[in-house]
């Protein structure tokens, strides 16, 4: 059976230039990174290549970049990192309702440790407010935490204009831009930020290696502690394949970035109005024209969302959904949650998140095998009414 | 966002073919549980005769556990005594499918607390006179 992967946005294949970029490492490099023998400093050099590629891809200085055990890692460092080492100025942080599990349970933790934590609401698009930020700013305020893109929506917030205010109060400024890399261009200077998580397997490259970008002068404390690696940041003898891996996959992201972006944006918009044309009450989640090119988050009225994904699921079709019934809570999605999305309506999203290997012959067979699937699972719901189906919304 | 889709054979079974699908006209129980904030929902229809179920039938709202769970419920309720069906649990529903993975037992009480309320629904409505075969 064809088998087709709609779900980027929870991990992405491993490029093959990855891999070779990996496997000559486990095959060619055999030293430790902090040795100083010849083999240690074969192993940093080629550590320090991929700092540097990680670096030139968000426009920082390889001095700044620490490499993790991940984007949700990243997230700690940055999050409770800051927070610990700014105690004595003061305990406010501000981040937003929608943020990824790797930021909001941080917060959660700092608030039973004495922090005090503002999660900002955002609009029925899924957007955060500037001005509502800036209103959120107290003295004591130490952090601000707003992610570039949303994983589930593909909402870019305004970065840009957060960095501004965060800089002309003279708040330190985290973005989690891990679903942003390789979908969009990413620059410390002009988003105006402080500190930035990555994450390799989000860009086509391995899983369990991430980034966080720390701007030079903003203190942090480390979450482990051991050796002098990574700036005493992330101790702990290198991840070398992985880092290189991620190197390599950083910069063929920055590549053909625009013309990929182009495409994925022009097959995903396909794959709407595809499911719109031949699929009554669908109704689209996030802002329309502020989203990542390959993602689609869309509610099926009448039906949960697991039903949909396992009849896609049979005929090969991968997605994602942001029911309760499917991630063992109680509750739907948070971020769909937070836009105020009607719970039927939560219960009934599926994410679409395509990438580089997807084709319009993809798309076009997810519509078709959708379309029986929505249209049985719908004439099984108590809430489904066919004579709603010719009126418009 | 992660899918739980190690359901067993049976499972997947009722939830592409689902027995015993749609309203019931003029039933003599409904009931209908849950609500969209947590999941699932699930409408169960019976017919009674002589004191057993008749038929039963459903529509139900929800994830793939929800939809077997039904199935399954309405095919053990058909045939049975009013009492031997209200004493149908769960763990009965979710053992005739194989089993179902620890995150998903709570939506296999959606099948047992409908057709407990659909039966009850139905004596209430007999009790108050409404006679029924
Ligand atoms: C926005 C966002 N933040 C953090 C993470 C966590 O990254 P990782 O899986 O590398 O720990 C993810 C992916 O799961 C994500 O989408
Ligand atoms: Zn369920």
């Amino acid at each position: 059976m064809k088998k087709i992967y709609l779900d980027h946005n929870a991990t992405t294949p491993l490029r093959r230039e990855v891999l070779a970029a990996m496997e000559e490492i486990y095959q060619n490099v055999t030293g430790n990174p902090s040795s100083v023998h010849f083999f240690g400093r074969e192993a940093r050099r080629r550590l320090e290549a991929g700092r540097k590629q990680v670096a030139e891809t968000i426009g920082a200085r390889p001095e700044e970049i620490v490499f993790t055990g991940g984007g949700t890692e990243a997230d700690n460092l940055a999050v409770q990192g800051v927070a610990y080492a700014s105690r004595s100025k003061g305990d406010h942080i501000i981040t937003s309702a929608i943020e990824h599990p790797a930021v909001l349970a941080a917060c959660r933790f700092l608030e039973k440790e004495g922090f005090s934590v503002t999660y900002l609401p955002v609009s029925r698009e899924g957007l955060v407010s500037p001005s509502q930020l800036e209103e959120a700013i107290r003295p004591e305020t130490i952090l601000i935490s707003v992610m570039t893109a949303n994983n589930e929506t593909g909402v870019i917030q305004p970065v840009a204009e957060i960095g501004e205010i965060a800089r002309s109060r003279k708040v330190p400024f985290h973005t989690d831009a891990i679903q942003g890399l390789g979908k969009i261009p990413l620059s410390v200077e002009e988003m105006g930020v402080d500190l930035m998580s990555l994450s390799g397997h989000k860009v086509y490259g391995p899983q369990g290696v991430g980034a966080l970008y720390i701007r030079k002068g903003i203190r942090v404390r480390p979450l482990t502690y051991g050796g002098h690696h990574e700036r005493s940041k992330r101790p702990g003898t290198e991840n070398l394949a992985g880092i290189v891996g991620f190197g390599e996959a950083s910069r063929l992201a920055r590549e053909n970035l625009e013309s990929e972006a182009d495409r994925l944006r022009m097959l995903r918009d396909r794959l709407c109005s595809e499911i719109s044309d031949r699929i009554p009450r669908v109704k689209m989640n996030g802002a329309p024209g502020l989203r990542l090119p390959n993602t689609l988050n869309l509610s099926f009225e009448y039906v949960e969302g697991e039903g949909i994904l396992l009849g896609l699921e049979e005929k090969g079709v991968a997605a994602a959904t942001g029911s309760a019934c499917t991630s063992g809570e109680l509750a739907p999605s948070h971020v769909l949650s937070a836009m105020e999305v009607e719970a039927a309506l939560a219960q009934g999203s599926v994410r679409f998140s395509l990438g580089r290997e997807n084709t319009l012959e993809d798309i076009l067979y997810t519509v078709d095998v959708l379309v029986p699937v929505v249209k049985r699972l719908r004439e099984m719901s108590p809430f489904y009414d066919p004579d709603n189906d010719t009126q418009g919304d | 966002m992660s899918g739980e889709t190690d359901y067993s054979e049976k499972v997947m079974d009722h939830f592409h073919n689902p027995r015993n699908v749609g309203k019931l006209e003029d039933p003599d129980g409904v009931g209908t549980v849950g609500n969209p904030v947590c999941g699932d929902v699930m409408k169960l229809y019976i017919k009674v005769n002589d004191g057993r179920i008749a038929d039963a039938r459903f529509q139900t709202f929800g994830c793939g556990a929800a939809i077997a769970t039904s199935s399954m419920v309405t095919e053990l309720a058909r045939g049975k005594t009013l009492d031997e069906a209200i004493a149908i649990s769960n763990k009965e529903v979710a053992a005739a499918l194989d089993g179902l993975p620890p995150a998903k037992m709570h939506c296999s009480m959606l099948g047992e607390e409908a057709l407990k309320k659909a039966i009850e629904d139905y004596r209430k409505k007999r009790g108050s006179g409404e006679a029924e075969g």
